[in-house]
């Protein structure tokens, strides 16, 4: 993969809006993550914190009209996707104004109309949805794309290999898209397959599979950009394995003893995606320093207004209990 | 005695039984270093090594898979969902495999296991991470089903479910994992299909699973107040089930009302109230039999919404009072 910004596709201002996508989720979760700490989130949420380029890299390659499947940790994605944090604070914090309208919180976060078909609670359930939400794609002749993304730990449902193999046989557009941020819920990759990347499981279904730097936010757009490109073009599924790490501990309770402090300090010290990508545009001269500080006063300002939002927003009433159940 | 937590009671009846038996071993996900989701195997790795705390990929369906193969060679595998909603992935090898293998084999095989699975609601984690659905299963003849509501019945039901020769599903309940109660140190066993009348009562029998257990026994509290005495059993296993405790309560107190969490449509209650009408006591009846169960909605995250959907105390008293006082 090129490193060069200067041979990038993009535009100085697609690389601005990566960054400040990035920056977003970032500061949302750190504000989700004390609306917790106070109790005023109910039961549990899982941190992006530290994996905020793959979803942005990956989401970069995409249009409006092609669609993803998310997960259990899946605010990156949404935000990436191009959601708006005051329905996702307001769901977080279970109110009606939320998009899930206080039913499904954190692990539930959807929104159709821009494409996203939903975080979801269940690992690997994403995949074969997402196949076949491209088969729809496929037999209506609609030319979006489908990226499913997935944990590492999934990639051992057989949910996962079950997708991959229809979604090749088919020829469907779809691109499965692996963050391996090392662990499960604390199973370590390097116990849990006996392989050396994830990718390499795309051989046994007959689609091409790559393995990228996760915390690379351009390399993830490329690398996307070109399985989307081949997906578009009728040429099938591809596998991408991401590789990045999750700073914060699974979810709400985790004393993380399946790993060191020296390991989480050297990701978060040499490989954070939002200060090596900030670095480098400083140092390519497409972003000051002072552009940087806006950029996060504005995110602070938002973040601000959406929990605001959020906490000011009224409880479902208990008359929507039985709604929405049935069409 | 020393009181310990539910979690820790299902936890020493595992170490015991593992201390004694060989063949008894647990496998699921994060349950060694971490110590399982909710904490009940912590230290276990420590004690048995990971050869026995099998530490396991996300693969419900392999798991559950090899677990029913492990059984059916000698050995007596205790698998350990996280969340039991996530058994519909295990559901084949239990229900299609572990249920009937030795129905289909004429006698000639047999699957002793257990299968942990948490559930319930009250934790606020929606939809997908809070159902009861122990009904399916105690649908599936071949399966044992036990639904502990104590720490007590906790420690004592799972040394008899490793001990059974039979597939059995033992639904722990979340809320319940840091309740406390006096639990003997020394190895004991409840047997199967042994219901404990927790609280007796004059005027009506309120039969409770899981967590309703605990509710009823509030709800009987204050409405002993009020000058209302109920009592209430818990059958501790739904299949097999002790029929005649129920029915004797309730030819005592003519009055009989079932609750538990999970939607009150097809659940397991719907069983025990149409034992009660098809039994003797039937004619001692002086109101018609009742259930109380969850609203037939997925359990939604927000709080208010999430209470509202199961049974609170408050709604046991309202409906002991429309029973009794009509
Ligand atoms: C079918 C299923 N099994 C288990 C779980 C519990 N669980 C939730 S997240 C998780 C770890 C997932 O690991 P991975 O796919 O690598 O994603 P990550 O959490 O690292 O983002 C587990 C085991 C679940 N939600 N669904
Ligand atoms: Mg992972």
């Amino acid at each position: 993969m090129v490193n060069n910004l200067e041979e990038t596709i993009y535009s100085n201002q697609q690389m601005k809006k990566m960054l400040t996508d990035m920056m977003l989720i970032r500061s949302f979760e750190e504000a989700v993550e004390k609306l917790f700490q106070e109790g005023k989130i109910p039961g549990t949420m899982h941190l992006c914190i530290g994996q905020e380029a793959t979803a942005v890299g990956a989401c970069a390659a995409l249009t409006d009209e092609d669609k993803i499947t998310s997960t259990h940790r899946g605010h990156g994605h949404s935000i990436a996707k191009g959601a708006e944090i005051k329905p996702m604070m307001a769901e977080l914090l279970g109110k009606a104004t939320g998009y899930g309208k206080g039913k499904g919180g954190s692990m539930h976060i959807a929104d159709l109309t821009i494409g996203n078909l939903g975080a979801n609670g269940i690992v690997a359930a994403g995949l074969p949805i997402g196949t076949g939400a491209a088969l729809a794609s496929q037999m209506k002749k609609k030319g979006y794309v489908v990226l499913c993304f997935f944990g590492d730990g999934a990639a051992n449902e057989g949910a996962f290999h079950e997708a991959l193999n229809l979604a090749s046989i088919w020829n469907l557009p779809v691109v499965f898209f692996c963050e391996n941020n090392q662990y499960g819920m604390s199973g370590p990759v390097k116990e849990m397959v006996n392989i050396e990347h994830i990718s390499d499981r795309a051989k046994s279904y007959g689609i091409p599979g790559f393995t990228i730097n996760g915390n690379d936010v351009i390399e993830v757009a490329k690398a996307t950009q070109e399985a989307v490109d081949r997906a578009r073009s009728g040429e099938g599924p591809t596998l991408i394995e991401a590789e990045t790490y999750r700073w914060r501990g699974h979810s709400r309770s985790d004393a993380r003893k399946y790993r060191t402090r020296e390991e989480e300090k050297d990701w978060r010290n040499t490989k954070d995606p939002i200060s090596k990508f900030k670095e480098r545009l400083i140092e390519e001269s497409i972003l000051t320093e002072k552009e940087f500080l806006e950029i996060q006063k504005t995110i602070d300002t938002e973040i601000h207004e959406a929990v605001s939002f959020a906490e000011e927003s009224p409880e479902p009433s208990l008359d929507t209990l039985e709604v929405d159940i049935y069409v | 005695m020393r009181e310990i937590t539910y979690a820790n009671a299902i936890k020493e009846a595992m170490v015991q039984e593992m201390r004694s038996n060989e063949d008894v071993f647990i496998l699921g996900e994060d349950i060694g270093v971490f110590g399982g989701a909710f904490g009940v195997t912590s230290g276990m790795l420590d004690e048995f090594g990971p050869e026995r705390v099998r530490n396991t990929p996300i693969s419900e369906s392999a798991i559950s898979g090899c677990a029913v193969g492990a059984a059916m060679m000698g050995m007596r595998p205790i698998l350990e969902l996280q969340f039991s909603d996530f058994v519909m992935i295990a559901l084949d090898n239990i229900v299609n495999q572990a249920a009937k293998m030795r129905y289909m084999f004429g006698g000639k095989t047999h699957v002793p296991m257990v299968v942990r699975l948490p559930s319930g609601s009250g934790l606020g984690m929606a939809a997908q991470h809070s159902q009861s659905l122990e009904a399916w299963m105690a649908h599936v003849p071949g399966l044992i089903v036990i639904q502990p509501s104590t720490p007590y019945d906790a420690k004592g039901l799972m040394k008899t479910a490793i001990n059974n020769d039979n597939p059995v599903i033992f639904y722990e309940h979340k809320g319940l994992y840091n309740s406390k109660s006096d639990v003997p140190e020394d190895e004991y066993d409840i047997p199967l299909g042994v219901a404990d009348v927790k609280k007796e009562g004059e005027d009506l029998t309120v039969i409770a699973t899981g967590i309703m257990v605990q509710r009823s026994l509030q709800a009987a509290e204050q409405l002993e107040k009020e000058g209302i005495s109920i009592e209430v059993i818990d059958p501790r296993t739904l299949v097999p089930l002790d029929k005649e405790t129920i029915i004797e309560s309730v030819i005592k107190t003519n009055r009989a009302l079932v609750v538990y969490e999970a939607v009150e449509r097809s659940g397991y209650g719907a069983e025990i109230a149409s034992l009660i009408g098809e039994s003797e006591a039937f004619d001692f009846l002086d109101a018609p039999i009742s259930r109380l169960g969850g609203i037939a909605t997925p359990i939604p995250y927000n709080p208010s919404l999430e209470k509202a959907a199961v049974p609170q105390v408050e709604d046991i008293i309202e409906k002991v009072k429309s029973i009794v006082q009509k």
